[in-house]
């Protein structure tokens, strides 16, 4: 029996395609893939994330906890900072990338994949078993919606429901505050997963309809659209942000993956030696991001060739709707991963050209 | 959704086909354009390939999708459709019209007696809701 959002039925209103993700049923699109990606990048995307985990630690060494399993070194992260990172395994691959947010001295929300969350929140557990870590984890992933809202408009439209200041909030921060949302707690950061300015909203799981419907009617003016799975997915791809399962699994050095940059250097963490060690012997794949210049549409688990010989594979690709290409990403040997070299990918039968190009695909324009 | 035209023949994979005599257009229907919903490529067959009846004759991708259009009788490509290529949304916005894809010579004339009329197609197209 798949999990459901508290948003199901609003979905089947608004006439979603409902596919499985995860576990959960999920809308891939409302009206479809392009239209609500160009909304977003031009107005306001909406998005249902509730399927996604969070997990409060809490106590005098949550932060131990955290400092111990998380990549990234938090020592300077402050009240009301967030930050992106990994956990890995003792391999040295990665069990899922996150972000923390610090709540308080000694209280963290970690925020979770969807389809990793029972094994994130096993492993955390699991760590503050076997080192003793004096804190409480608590999985309330089934009590917090969680809401993305994207675009140059979206702090306009949330302002209307929220009693603080937004334009306060800078990247990778966020306020938590009583009764802010509509009367309701709520943690709301400026961050998220399109490329666009934007805020993700946490808040009690039962009254997520009402600020759903709330977020569209209020935007209605300024162009808020709800966004499905299948735009969030083309969304990432163009600024280049990973997907586990696609760019990053158990087997995945963070360092081949563009995640090298949230690997602390000078703190110790589980899965470090490793990490480490594979680094330093030579990793033997990097990502790097293509372009296609035949026609077709290169995509998950297509091959890479160099002049005849196999060496990589595509993680992710699709049509881009805002550069109107075909792109990607792929794992590919670490010297043909420069841009401007010029691969061959295996789309069924044919070898179609396409080059390595920097990353990301899109940045927003900064806005003067 | 738009009227299945009367004048054109109809497969279970939802390809429609144009009948000029030995030769024919070939699309995809409505129904099917609205399934696979924003169409962004098509891949075309070279001109002169054969195809067996219900083999693939060309490819049709949506972002999240790839799907074949299968040959509704054994036929040859005398010409495909270049202005997807520019404009793959034509499959989407009129799929009957300027979204045609293929054209063929149609090689073996007794399978057209197999293919669904409009009125069998209409009827096929609302068993498949449920």
């Amino acid at each position: 029996m798949s999990l459901r959002t508290p948003l199901f039925e609003e979905h089947k209103k608004l006439g979603a395609t409902i596919v499985d993700f995860g576990g959960w049923d999920m809308p891939v699109y409302y009206t479809n893939i392009l239209e609500e990606h160009n909304s977003t990048r031009s107005a306001c995307g909406l998005f249902d994330i509730c399927h996604m985990g969070e997990i409060i630690l809490e106590g005098p060494q949550a932060f131990d906890l955290i400092q111990w399993f998380f990549s990234r070194d938090i020592s300077d992260l402050k009240i009301g900072q967030m930050a992106l990172g990994v956990m890995c395994n003792p391999s040295g691959g990665i069990i899922d990338d996150l972000t923390i947010y610090r709540l308080g001295e000694e209280k963290f929300m970690a925020v979770v994949n969807a389809s990793t969350r029972e094994k994130d929140f096993a492993w955390m557990q699991k760590n503050q078993e076997e080192k003793g870590f004096d804190c409480s984890v608590e999985d309330i992933s089934m009590r917090t919606a969680k809401l993305d809202i994207q675009g140059p408009a979206a702090e306009k439209i949330l302002q209307k429901l929220v009693s603080f200041d937004l334009s306060k909030i800078g990247f990778y921060y966020f306020h938590e505050q009583g009764k802010s949302l509509l009367g309701l707690n709520s943690i709301i950061s400026r961050s998220g997963y399109t490329g666009e300015d934007g805020f993700e909203v946490y808040f009690d799981w039962d009254e997520c309809p009402r600020i759903w419907n709330s977020l569209l009617k209020e935007g209605r003016a300024d162009g808020i659209v709800p966004v499905g799975l299948g735009a969030r997915d083309t969304l990432r791809l163009e600024a280049a942000y990973n997907l586990y399962g696609s760019e990053l699994d158990e087997q995945t050095n963070p360092f081949e993956c563009r995640y090298g940059w949230v690997v602390g250097k000078e703190k110790d963490f589980a899965g470090r030696i490793e990490v480490f060690s594979q680094k330093e012997k030579g990793l033997k794949r990097a990502l790097a991001g293509f372009e296609m210049l035949d026609r077709g549409i290169a995509r998950h688990g297509y091959r890479v060739f160099s002049v005849d010989r196999p060496v990589g594979a595509v993680t992710s690709g699709s049509f881009s709707p805002t550069l109107k290409k075909n792109i990607g990403l792929c794992f590919i040997e670490p010297n043909l991963s420069q841009p401007g070299t010029r691969i061959m990918i295996e789309v069924r039968d044919k070898q179609l050209q396409a080059v390595i190009v920097k990353l990301p695909f899109y940045k927003r324009e900064n806005k003067g | 959704m738009a009227e299945n035209p009367a004048n054109l023949k109809y497969t279970k994979d939802h390809e429609w086909i144009r009948i000029e005599g030995n030769n024919g257009t070939i699309g995809i229907t409505d129904f099917a354009q609205h399934s696979l919903t924003d169409i962004v490529f098509v891949e075309f067959p070279e001109v002169g390939k054969k195809a067996e009846r219900g083999k693939s004759l060309a490819i049709v991708e949506s972002v999240k999708s790839v799907s074949d259009v299968f040959a509704p009788v054994s036929s040859e490509v005398t010409g495909v459709n270049k202005e997807l290529e520019s404009k793959p949304q034509l499959v989407n916005e009129d799929p009957f019209g300027k979204g045609w894809m293929v054209k063929i010579k149609i090689l073996d004339q007794k399978q057209l007696s197999e293919l669904m009329s409009k009125e069998q197609y209409d009827h096929y197209l609302s068993e498949q809701k449920h």
